[in-house]
């Protein structure tokens, strides 16, 4: 194999591949990345060769990739963060087994520079390319459904936001196989992510791969909020908007006020590695606490954006399933609300430790116990329209269940958490590690699953079958406490976070313990798979022609599953909240004449196309390529101006055309009514 | 349809028409510059907490050269007044006269990033560069996101005079130029903000 050290490279290979050389493929001389390469090799090779024989990239490509239809993009959303999913949780499984064993003499299987990179790409990827999609996938999904929209204020932008967080995604898994990623953690605090701690390429595959992305959500964040103040259907007052807009407005609030400091943050850091500044370096006057508190100003509203549109699904779910209204619509709104604002006041409870002074630690201590006080009336309501309601015990509400429990215990810890001087025995330590996961998996990945099992009908026109699903949901539940547990117990006794090796062999029974939570919870993932694979197969049997499968409230119901592209004929009228039900009540008849041609945004390949330049610019910056950097920036700026240019973005759906979709649905109602 | 024709006891559940959504451009724009006035306040934060490290290097007395930020200042305020007059006649529908303050909003702009160009270029030369000290970094990092934002208004001052020549006034420009024009305006009210705590307070420190 050809070596190119870095000192004897020609001044020509330099100018061509920056820092790049053949040492950067590091995966060929480690087993464990060889084997996962020729492992996703072969399975990208399958799914490419699958598509190419199924002659499928004409479609995929026309009717998928440039599409800027809402639904589409949030289907897209949520198989990028089932896929991270996946990458996410091998570097989960490979720390939990690795802990288990690395024990006195054995150093385990993961020398530490490769922990270390597992710990923060697992941390990182759930966030940003897990989390973040599911979130927004079920808002492409659902919120223009909800308020009675043809689509988002700004189509295009939708599809740029979607593809720019692929970039993103995309420079990540990158990073596996060419160079490393970084060994900072998933916030990459300096002075270790600084060039001096860190010369090599982790930390910049980090800084590129989240600035593509978070102009991405950044987008998605003002789209969304255009779209929910401007484009309601008539008659919905703010009052009247269903609780999963609400929460989805609040969460793109949040979007649009905490993304900028992250990007903030990261061009200052990339300053200070790229230009050679002092901003956060131990040394020329530079402080790298600010870092911190920038950081965290941006990373505690961003747990707020992940959790509240969360709270929305269950504030549809378990009205649909107990056959009441809401209980509390007003209180519901205002605690969301009001966890909005709090959630900008706290950012300093993730470094009490820093030694910012009694006063200032009670101050932040105690707006942080605040939020428990609104996020608790919450689970009140939820517990209230449950009460002698006419309860249906399907897979949204088991999870809604299950998260009820969760994640009460993960909101309780974390009060704990809130207390300073609790806080400086257990900063840093395994009990934090099993809080967030007790609310970032008991809240947000539960409550993805119940808006999973909950709006599935209405994406594809059937629901999930539900043995697997149930497989799924207990060996989730039981995986979680199950791994977590010993890890609330670890940091009581003291346990350090992101450790590779420990010498005390008492504590190995309590890895242990967490390595077979994690492989149960390996098993609800498969089964998870399972159900989409068998609700596939059986979806003849399981299909529903009414669009309303659950007899729910809102307006997504209304129309057909899937919706048309132009998802109502006419725009629906609304007079009270749970404005679906109140049309079934009143008897709504639906229209069948009368059609008009209905003004629909085109397609358009410039999102990808832009998105991919970026990448390369990204790729160019992480390895000090120049001439890439520069040329595909021009390029990019190029390209935005053209798409300027482009005065061919709309068209009108024909009369006839909704009228005949219209017909089809017709006959579908009356075949499922002649069934009922 | 006849049973939702609006009788006493089932209201009207659909509009017949299509529905018209008011172009929500405008406040979209008004968001992405709250969240760039967001991206300055860091970027002012830290120049707050940084400006006074001088790590043993020079400070903003010895620095700035007041007379210079002071023609630069102007350049950039009539810009701003040359700007409002492309909204004004705008409203005339006068397509010539549009493009000529375009053309001077352009050359004073193009101005303030030369005087800002030679500023960075005389800093960097006499070895007061942004990796000197941190109080050169924050002023750095501040004061040139500023003058990025102004080369790209510039880009995109351009694109609209193009724009214009082929298109004249009609709805879609109406609002590219207003969404310019806030864009503008918006980046003068922060240079108020640089110029006042960066350069005045700066020699007064």
């Amino acid at each position: 194999m050809a070596t190119a050290a870095p000192q004897d490279r020609s001044e020509l290979a330099e100018f061509l591949f920056g820092r790049l050389s053949l040492d950067s493929l590091a995966f060929l001389h480690d087993p464990i990345l060889l084997g996962t390469f020729i492992g996703s090799a072969i399975g990208g090779m399958a799914v490419l060769g699958w598509v190419t024989k199924q002659q499928l990239w004409g479609y995929l490509w026309r009717e998928w990739f440039c599409s800027i239809d809402h639904k589409k993009i949030g289907v897209m959303y949520i198989i990028l963060a089932l896929v991270m999913l996946l990458r996410g949780f091998a570097d989960a499984i490979m720390m939990r087994t690795h802990q288990a064993v690395a024990f006195g003499d054995s150093m385990g299987y993961l020398p530490p520079h490769h922990y270390d990179q597992i710990f923060t790409a697992h941390g990182m990827i759930m966030i940003f390319f897990v989390a973040m999609p599911m979130i927004a996938g079920l808002m492409n999904i659902i919120v223009p459904l909800q308020i009675g929209a043809r689509d988002v204020a700004f189509p295009f932008l939708n599809n740029l936001s979607l593809w720019l967080s692929t970039a993103g995604a995309a420079l990540v898994m990158v990073s596996l196989f060419v160079g490393e990623f970084a060994t900072t953690g998933w916030l990459a605090y300096p002075p270790l992510s600084g060039a001096e701690h860190s010369p090599g390429v982790g930390v910049d595959y980090y800084i590129w791969a989240l600035q593509i992305a978070g102009v991405g959500t950044l987008l998605t964040g003002i789209n969304f909020l255009v779209t929910i103040v401007k484009m309601r259907a008539p008659g919905m007052r703010l009052m009247k908007m269903p609780v999963f807009t609400w929460t989805a407005l609040c969460t793109n609030v949040l979007i649009v006020a905490a993304f900028p400091v992250l990007t903030a943050a990261l061009a200052l850091l990339a300053m200070d590695r790229y230009l050679g500044t002092h901003f956060f370096t131990a040394d020329g006057g530079g402080n790298a606490m600010m870092y911190i508190n920038i950081i965290w100003i941006w990373g505690h509203p961003e747990v707020y954006i992940l959790i509240l549109p969360i709270f929305g699904v269950f504030s549809e779910v378990v009205p649909a399933f107990s056959r009441k209204p809401l209980f509390g619509y007003t209180s519901m709104v205002y605690a969301t609300c009001v966890i909005t604002i709090l959630s900008y006041l706290v950012w300093l409870h993730h470094f009490f430790t820093m030694g910012s002074g009694a006063s200032v630690n009670a101050f932040f201590g105690l707006a942080t116990m605040i939020i428990s006080i609104p996020t608790g009336a919450k689970l009140f309501n939820w517990l209230f329209t449950m009460y002698r309601g006419r309860i249906r015990m399907t897979l949204p509400m088991m999870w809604t269940l299950a998260f009820m429990v969760t994640f009460t215990v993960g909101g309780m810890t974390g009060v704990m958490l809130a207390i300073p001087p609790v806080d400086f025995l257990l900063h840093n330590s395994l009990f934090l590690i099993a809080h967030f996961h007790n609310v970032i998996i008991g809240g947000v990945v539960f409550g993805f699953f119940a808006g999973f099992n909950f709006w599935f009908p209405k994406v594809t026109g059937f629901r999930l079958e539900e043995f697997w699903g149930k497989v799924s949901f207990w060996l989730w539940l039981v995986g979680y406490w199950v791994a977590f547990t010993p890890l609330y117990i670890l940091g009581l006794m003291g346990v350090s976070r992101r450790m590779s090796h420990f010498d005390d062999p008492s504590l190995q029974i309590w890895f242990e313990i967490a390595m077979v939570g994690a492989f149960l919870i390996a098993g609800g993932i498969a089964a998870f798979f399972m159900q989409i694979y068998v609700s596939f197969r059986k979806r003849e049997e399981l299909r529903d022609h009414t669009g309303d499968p659950w007899n729910a409230r809102t307006l997504e119901w209304s129309t057909s599953s899937p919706p048309p592209p132009y998802n109502f004929a006419f725009t629906p009228v609304v007079h009270e909240q749970d404005a679906w039900w109140d049309m079934k009540k009143r008897g709504y008849e639906r229209p069948t004449q009368g059609f008009i041609p209905i003004h629909m945004p085109k397609n358009t390949a410039a999102g990808m196309v832009l998105s991919a330049i970026a990448t390369i610019c990204g790729f160019g910056l992480i390895w000090h390529i120049w001439w890439m950097v520069i040329a595909s920036f021009v390029l990019l700026v190029i390209g935005s101006i053209v798409h300027t240019f482009n005065t061919d973005r709309d068209y009108h759906i024909p009369a006839e055309e909704v009228a005949r979709i219209e017909a089809e649905r017709t006959q579908q109602l009356a075949a499922a009514g002649a069934q009922a | 349809m006849s049973a939702n024709q609006g009788t006493a006891t089932t209201p009207e559940f659909y509009l017949r028409e299509e529905h018209h959504v008011e172009n929500g451009s405008m406040l979209g724009f008004w968001l992405y510059l709250m969240n760039d006035s967001l991206i300055f306040a860091i970027l002012f934060a830290c120049y707050g907490v940084l400006g006074a490290n001088y790590a043993g290097g020079p400070g903003p007395a010895e620095l700035f050269d007041l007379r210079l930020i002071a023609v630069n200042t102007a350049l950039l305020l009539l810009s701003s007044i040359t700007y409002g007059m492309v909204m004004i006649e705008m409203q005339r529908k006068n397509v010539r006269a549009m493009q000529m303050w375009f053309v001077i909003t352009g050359l004073l702009g193009a101005g303030f990033i030369g005087i800002e160009l030679y500023e960075f270029a005389h800093l960097i030369h006499i070895d007061a560069g942004p990796g000197r000290s941190a109080f050169l970094s924050s002023f750095f990092a501040l004061v040139g996101c500023h003058g990025l934002h102004v080369t790209f208004g510039i880009i995109w001052l351009v694109t609209l005079m193009v724009q214009l020549q082929k298109r004249g006034v009609d709805a879609v420009m109406w609002r590219r130029v207003s969404c310019l024009s806030l864009f503008w305006h918006f980046l003068d009210v922060v240079w108020i903000g640089v110029f006042t705590f960066v350069y005045l307070m700066g020699v007064l420190r």
